[in-house]
């Protein structure tokens, strides 16, 4: 009941959020914080430390920005292949690295992302260093004008909601049940006659999807693929925003997002601009070492331990 | 004289056989550390990349503010970036030990963070170029190629110090403790054997290594902030091909791609920067664990 609440007046917040806050400062926060969501449904409920990600972020940014640029077609299609292709390219690489488990899935997730990255470097569509630009925002179904940022923030917020609720729901599903068992006893899983392996490709492909519709979704907002989307430092940032804000918890990478992209923003304008590195790289020491629950597993903890 | 190999005049295939193999005596040298550190600590060492530039920048500074030359710099770069690895392993690793090992892994990525950014904020992004030892200066002419004395020194001299690590590993007694400390640290510790001041040391040692290659560096690339940044991916993907069970599995396979990527560089340019991760895709679908691994 007390979650139902907390969500309602989360959402009704931003719903009336633009009024308050720059629409595109919200935006990026908000396709933040459903990338680290999807993240979080692979390590935080499937306990496998993904160090790619990045490639299905950038990879649905570009074949989005590809899609609605050159081929012209409809925003919402274009993120739809965005986010499917970020699917195919999830299924490709989590078929190579759940053969591997805990540090080598890391490392065989993240070589497989810099291949990834130096294919978006060398291909003629991606535009090298300059990335993607001036990709067309369109129009929602044909109607309504997302160019106007109020719009468009709208239409964020409904993506938003649809990927939060997908994986909130596949959490909260025999499926999730069973990944999340995966994660804290593989052996008794698999006795107990899971095909341990299907469970985890087919988290890995959604998590991979949904990556990919933040990733895509962005490109609309931005009007522009770079680089940057792929490079292994934006799978180190999404690790990050998970951790801060609580692995394994369901709202805990979107809290997690929110600190991170208002940390950003505040120093990009700022004199430590160019520290910022230094200092995503410091949070993410201090939190390994004092702050392994996170700011919702924290709040968790404090709830149970006073109640 | 020789004709063209396959098409290709002999001093393009020779001249990038040489590149290939000082590639792969880096990546010999710096996944051989991160096997030994595995080895104790169970974690892969992200900050290897870091730790690896800090030793080309130790190099530079030795002999900018200190008048130390270059083979003093050899000795003295690896043992100071070595000391600091000791600290990180004492005070941050070591309150780890106990939780999932993948927090290890991003306290050492948090850490990579940390060092490059300082770097690239006090000395800007592009490098600094330090000039080879006098008495490595010019080369030979072999007939088929020309070979730098310096770029042969590279792989001799990382050849030789991965055939001093595997030595002391399979054969002496520190090296005993090592493996021992693999297999079974509690056992090691019930026998009398100070655990973790081994786990210290092999860290000490692990980021001596890497370090090392950095001082091997400094003359070839330029000295860099991110010089360590792109190539650490590599050498984990290396290390998924090799498995890192074994040290000589970590020294053959390290230098067999970097002569492969050599070889990709001349027959087929643009997929040199992927062809790694290309054979470590081939050896998992093959061989999951690796050509010298045995391990889940």
């Amino acid at each position: 009941m007390n979650t139902k609440l907390a969500y309602l007046i989360a959402f009704a917040l931003l719903l009336v959020a633009p009024l308050v806050l720059y629409p595109v400062f919200l935006m990026k926060l908000l396709c933040f914080a459903l990338f680290a969501s999807a993240f979080n449904l692979i390590l935080g409920f499937g306990g496998l430390l993904s160090f790619g990600h990045a490639a299905f972020f950038g990879g649905a940014a570009y074949i989005t920005g590809h899609a609605l640029k050159v081929w012209g077609l409809p925003t919402e299609l274009g993120i739809l292949i965005g986010a499917l292709s970020a699917g195919v390219l999830g299924l490709a690489i989590g078929l190579l690295a759940i053969r591997r488990q805990g540090i080598y899935f890391a490392m065989i997730t993240l070589a497989m992302a810099q291949m990834v990255y130096f294919f978006f470097i060398s291909a003629d569509f991606s535009g090298g260093e300059n990335g993607l630009q001036g990709v067309p925002r369109g129009s929602f179904l044909g109607l309504v004008d997302l160019q106007n940022n109020t719009a468009m923030y709208y239409f964020v917020l409904g993506v938003f909601v649809l990927g939060y609720f997908l994986i909130a729901r596949a959490v909260h599903s025999p499926f999730g049940q069973v990944l999340s068992a995966i994660r804290d006893n593989e052996a008794r899983a698999k006795s107990l006659g899971y095909d341990v392996e299907r469970y985890k490709l087919l988290a890995f492909v959604l998590s991979a999807t949904i990556a990919g519709l933040a990733g895509a979704t962005k490109t609309v907002v931005f009007q522009l693929a770079s680089l940057t989307d792929a490079h292994w430092h934006m799978s180190g940032e999404v690790v990050l925003m998970t951790l801060l804000g609580g692995l394994g918890t369901i709202a805990g990478p979107a809290i997690g997002a929110g600190i991170i992209v208002t940390l950003q923003n505040t120093l990009a304008s700022g004199p430590l601009s160019s520290w910022v590195p230094v200092v995503l790289g410091l949070i993410f020491v201090l939190c390994v070492l004092a702050f392994r629950r996170g700011v919702v597993g924290e709040i968790q903890a404090l709830i149970r331990k006073s109640f | 004289m020789l004709t063209d190999l396959l098409g290709f005049p002999p001093q393009v295939l020779f001249g990038q056989l040489l590149l290939g193999l000082i590639n792969g005596a880096f990546y010999a040298v710096l996944s051989l550390g991160l096997a030994v550190i595995f080895g104790l600590l169970n974690i892969v060492n992200f900050a290897h990349g870091a730790l690896y530039m800090l030793g080309a920048f130790a190099t530079a500074g030795l002999t900018t503010y200190f008048g130390i030359g270059y083979w003093g710099a050899l000795i003295l770069a690896p043992l100071i970036v070595g000391a600091i690895g000791m600290l990180i392993e004492r005070f941050l690793l070591r309150r780890l030990s106990g939780v999932d090992h993948l927090y290890g892994l991003l306290l050492t990525f948090g850490l990579a963070l940390v060092i490059e950014g300082s770097f690239v904020k006090l000395f800007g992004s592009s490098g600094l170029p330090y000039a080879p030892p006098p008495q490595l200066m010019g080369g030979v002419n072999l007939g088929f190629m020309f070979l730098p004395w310096y770029r042969g020194w590279v792989v001799l001299a990382a050849v030789v110090m991965c055939l001093v690590t595997w030595y002391i590993f399979e054969k002496t007694k520190i090296g005993a403790y090592l493996r021992a400390g693999t297999e079974n640290p509690k056992l090691l510790q019930a026998f009398g054997v100070n655990v973790p001041l081994l786990t210290t040391l092999a860290y000490g040692y692990g980021v001596a290594l890497a370090a090392f290659a950095g001082v091997l560096a400094a003359p070839i690339t330029q000295v860099s902030p991110l010089m360590g940044s792109n190539l650490i991916i590599v050498v984990f993907a290396v290390v998924v091909i090799g498995g890192m069970g074994s040290i000589m599995g970590a020294i053959v396979t390290g230098l067999s791609m970097g002569v492969i990527e050599g070889l990709t560089k001349v027959f087929w340019p643009e997929a040199s920067a992927t062809v790694i991760f290309a054979v470590m895709a081939i050896v998992l679908v093959l061989r999951p664990a690796g050509l010298f691994g045995n391990a889940t």
